[in-house]
């Protein structure tokens, strides 16, 4: 590991400050990403700045009957939450399928957002890989690409977004609120927060240089049967291929999200129209642009599916 | 800061002209309560919990085993809960209170979940164990403070002390040697008894 200064913020707005004046600079919450990442060197930050100390850390109703998640609300705390088990249980469902409980217990609200892929040839620093340097080249394209991207991904990156939780944040409409150094504050729809890999897959959301998250904002509840589907090579601590995130009604209507298929939570509007339909019209929608490898292409099969089996599950 | 005076610009602009020398440590004052003793340290802002526990205060209960947060031969007890202690920088805990195997018993006064380990021969080789221990601790806690699981049934609810439960909450603990029968054997005898 590269040696580095340590800070520990005493505001969201100087945490902000700091990091846009030290070159080189990271935020550090929860740390059981960037820290995996530093020791093998793919992560090099010259200062730490520690957010822990910031105080945003609580769950509370806000005036339009949705609730106000701090940044370091602990994926435990977040997916155990009364008000989260009972009106956003796909949420609860979605954290509770990621991780081990050792890592839940450390993981940040905003740091799940901000975990990078778990692709291995981004973890290899022998290969070539578009994301960890850039102009270097995708070793996924011709290598084990089983657990890669079918749809959103581009000819310089086929990498997946590793998060269970943004698929239930994606599902629920959630806003992601930040801090920039200038101590300005905006809110930013988790659908608009992960940017396509395109040509420069390294750069892998809208925020800007020393921009913190210091909350995220669920909507008021939606009802219906709350539904996280994760399939996946073990019964428990391994990532998704696939995932599905659904909110069905009674009569058929409701919305759906999947994870472990593309660089963000994969959800579309349009497509949770058709859902009175069925899987077929839903799932057509959704992966009419999938450009599959020939080792990930089960991914697809595996998506309709799991799709279809959470459809029938949300009907009773 | 660090005890070398730097601003994090000047050690930035030191690093980036230093290539191909090594640049000096950053260390920093720490103080820890480890097992109820409190230990003023002074480490390189690198070190990992798990190394302070091991390497400054030659506590070797606690295991390095993947070094990235995959295997738990690492877990320990913070301030009350469960970590990978290789997954967290020790300065980031200034003041905590750290629970190690060393503290929840020893040879003469064993912890219940040792002791059950014993005697349900929950290890082979034994490297896992302490991490083992110190979750299936952490893991009985757990389900009293009525926090859910991707198998409990019903959100709303308390979970309950079952052997599903328990197998999916254990598995960010890895078992190389696959003791895993006898594991869930020693844990169900504790939450039998009620005695964690």
């Amino acid at each position: 590991m590269k040696a580095f200064t340590y800070e520990r913020a005493t505001t969201p707005g100087s945490a902000a400050a700091h990091a846009l004046n030290t070159p080189g600079a990271k935020f550090i919450a929860g740390g059981t990403n960037l820290l995996d990442l530093m020791k093998l060197e793919i992560e090099t930050p010259v200062h730490l700045i520690d957010v822990n100390g910031l105080g945003l850390d609580e769950i509370t109703p806000t005036p339009e009957g949705g609730l106000r998640i701090g940044a370091l609300v602990r994926n435990t705390d977040l997916a155990a939450h009364p008000l989260v088990r009972r009106d956003y249980g796909v949420l609860s469902r979605a954290l509770l399928a990621g991780a081990s409980g050792q890592l839940r217990n450390r993981a940040t609200t905003a740091g799940n957002l901000l975990q990078r892929t778990r692709c291995p040839y981004f973890y290899d620093t022998n290969q070539p890989c578009n994301k960890r340097r850039p102009g270097s080249g995708c070793a996924a394209l011709s290598g084990f690409s089983r657990q890669h991207a079918v749809v959103g991904a581009s000819e310089a990156c086929i990498a997946t977004h590793p998060s269970d939780m943004a698929v239930a944040m994606r599902l629920l409409d959630a806003q992601i609120e930040t801090v920039n150094p200038q101590g300005e504050t905006r809110q930013i729809p988790v659908a608009a927060f992960y940017r396509a890999p395109q040509q420069t897959p390294h750069l892998e959301n809208v925020l800007q240089t020393g921009e913190l998250i210091t909350s995220v904002t669920l909507p008021s509840p939606c009802g219906g049967t709350h539904i996280y589907r994760k399939v996946r090579d073990r019964a428990s601590y391994a990532f998704a291929l696939v995932s599905v995130a659904a909110i069905i009604h009674p009569d058929g209507t409701g919305r759906v999200a999947f994870g472990g298929v593309a660089h963000k939570p994969w959800r579309m509007e349009e497509a949770d129209m058709l859902l009175p339909q069925g899987a077929q019209p839903v799932y057509d929608h959704l992966f009419a642009s999938a450009t599959p490898t020939a080792e990930n292409t089960f991914k697809l099969t595996l998506a309709k599916r799991t799709l279809a089996s959470v459809i029938a599950e949300g009907r009773g | 800061m660090s005890n070398h005076g730097e601003t994090p610009a000047a050690f930035s602009a030191a690093r980036a002209s230093d290539l191909g020398t090594t640049p000096v440590p950053v260390t920093m004052p720490l103080s820890l309560k480890v097992n109820g003793v409190v230990y003023q340290l002074n480490v390189d802002t690198r070190t990992t919990l798990l190394d302070a526990l091991r390497e400054n205060l030659h506590l070797t209960g606690s295991k390095k085993g993947c070094d990235h947060g995959q295997c738990g031969a690492c877990t320990v007890i913070v301030d009350g809960r469960r970590l990978n202690s290789c997954l967290t920088l020790a300065v980031m805990h200034q003041d905590a209170e750290v629970t190690t195997i060393e503290g929840l018993g020893t040879p003469d006064n064993l912890h219940p979940m040792q002791a059950a380990f014993i005697e349900h021969d929950g290890y082979q080789c034994g490297y896992c164990t302490p991490g083992q221990i110190c979750s299936s601790v952490a893991v009985l806690q757990e389900i009293e403070a009525g926090i859910p699981s991707h198998v409990t049934h019903d959100l709303v609810s308390d979970p309950q002390r079952t052997a599903e439960e328990i197998r999916e909450r254990m598995s960010g603990n890895i078992c190389r040697c696959g003791a895993y029968s006898n594991i869930l054997a020693a844990i169900e005898d504790v939450a039998a008894g009620g005695k964690s």
